[in-house]
């Protein structure tokens, strides 16, 4: 049902439609819209007419309430706008204005009518400058709320890549290394949360397996909090390494990780040791390797542990 | 629950619907008690206890929010943290307070230990109402 005064709004913008639409691209273009390039003037032509159209649309079948179902479409396509801006490094200003600058447009548009009364007389002016004045109320209204809306999809957006680019660094950020034949180590940075655990822990384990580890040293120094899902997981990990026939140690217990542990009642039924050196030092000589001092002279590449 | 001197120099009520919301959690409470002046160890104690109501709120309440206050008694400066949700609450507190008691898989210390994390540590709940835990941390 079209609400009050919004079928003479839809005839309005049926009207003056390519009048808005020139006006409206006009004013993004003299904006500055094209100037980062990362737009073409074709594709933003596109988006706008596709929009204006599905606008028209919305306010033919649903008055001015951005809600109504009728404005689905058109909230769709401004969502699509906003979501590629997001993408594409926009600034929110330059994503705002696709919106707010169709106002000037359609305020002109509503003014016009006013102008093509005057030729009817004093009356039919009243009447047309009491419409417009209604209309263009409704019209702010109806923009503000679908400014917000493409906003919205627009943090959105940035958020997502924000959440993907976390992703992508905290598994970058924790390679298992081999430090010797059989030693693996797995410093463990940041946040222990469940899906990044769950990557890191299957890449430890795998490792065991290719690598036929014996030993493996998971060092939790860049760890700021150790909870009790943080313990449960460190735990599973060195269960499942045990199955697979390594032992695991744990290095890098801060002092005040090591005091909130006991606070909290974990215990990690596991070797720990205060520093990753402490760590591979007890894994050297678990399989049979020690760390000696070299005479400097034939120490042209020094060596750390003598091979059998 | 704020006693007669105690002044709020800063409230902030953070949702907590997902894992990622946990980890915000941790960043608000640590900055906070940070400013606050806590030592490392006090601050590690906070935010620990805050990550295990937190993921409480989150597994056993079905989401919920957290108010973090910046709190002051005199010179003494502190964080005050109120974990709120409107799940299923607890049947049995105490049962729930022991250690090793868990109905999800869990270690069953979270609750016990953010108790003992805390210096202040109040806790409301009731079947079919959700749960209501404050806990405070001071210099
Ligand atoms: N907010 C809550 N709403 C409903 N039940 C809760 C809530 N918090 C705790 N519980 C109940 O109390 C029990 C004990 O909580 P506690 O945090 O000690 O252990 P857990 O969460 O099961 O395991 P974890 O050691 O990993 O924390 C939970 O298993 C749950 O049944
Ligand atoms: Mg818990």
């Amino acid at each position: 049902m079209a609400q009050n005064g919004s079928g003479g709004l839809a005839q309005t913008v049926a009207e003056h439609q390519d009048e808005i639409l020139s006006e409206w691209l006009a004013l993004q273009v003299s904006g500055g819209a094209l100037q980062s390039g990362r737009i073409k003037e074709a594709e933003l032509r596109t988006q706008c007419r596709t929009f204006l159209d599905l606008l028209r649309d919305g306010l033919e079948q649903g008055g001015t309430d951005p809600e109504a179902p009728a404005f689905g479409r058109a909230k769709e396509v401004l969502a699509e706008v906003s979501r590629s801006r997001g993408m594409q490094g926009f600034t929110p200003t330059e994503t705002a204005a696709f919106v707010f600058s169709l106002k000037r447009p359609m305020f002109n548009a509503l003014n016009r009518t006013i102008e093509a009364a005057a030729g009817e007389g004093g009356g039919a002016v009243r009447a047309a400058s009491a419409a417009t004045a209604r209309d263009t109320w409704d019209v702010t209204l109806l923009l503000d709320q679908l400014g917000l809306h493409a906003m919205e999809v627009f943090m959105k957006a940035r958020e997502d890549i924000i959440a993907r680019q976390g992703r992508e660094i905290s598994e970058l950020s924790t390679p298992v290394v081999k430090l010797w034949d059989g030693v693996l180590a797995l410093p463990l940075i940041g946040t222990l949360d469940s899906e990044r655990t769950q990557v890191v822990m299957e890449s430890l384990l795998q490792t065991i397996v290719d690598q036929s580890a014996e030993i493996a040293i998971i060092d939790i120094t860049g760890v700021p909090t150790v909870d009790t899902l943080t313990a449960q997981h460190l735990l599973k990990t060195v269960a499942a390494a045990r199955l697979m026939g390594a032992d695991c140690i744990v290095s890098g217990i801060r002092p005040q990780i090591a005091q909130t542990m006991v606070h909290l009642g974990v215990e990690l039924d596991v070797t720990s040791k205060a520093t990753l050196a402490d760590a591979f030092r007890v894994a050297l000589t678990r399989i049979g390797r020690a760390v000696v001092k070299a005479p400097r002279a034939e120490a042209a590449a020094p060596v750390a542990a003598r091979r059998r | 629950m704020a006693t007669g001197d105690d002044a709020a120099r800063g409230t902030a009520v953070l949702a907590i619907g997902s894992s990622d919301d946990v980890v915000r959690v941790r960043q608000e409470v640590r900055s906070r008690a940070v400013a606050a002046g806590l030592g490392i160890v006090d601050q590690t104690k906070i935010v620990t206890a805050a990550s295990e109501l937190a993921r409480n709120t989150l597994i056993h309440g079905g989401g919920g929010t957290v108010r973090v206050e910046s709190v002051s008694q005199g010179v003494r400066r502190g964080v005050r943290l109120t974990f709120e949700d409107h799940g299923p609450g607890i049947p049995d507190i105490n049962q729930a307070l022991k250690d090793g008691f868990t109905t999800g898989g869990g270690l069953g210390l979270g609750l016990g230990g953010s108790k003992r994390l805390s210096n202040e540590f109040e806790i409301d709940s009731a079947p079919g109402r959700g749960t209501r835990v404050t806990i405070a941390r001071w210099k």
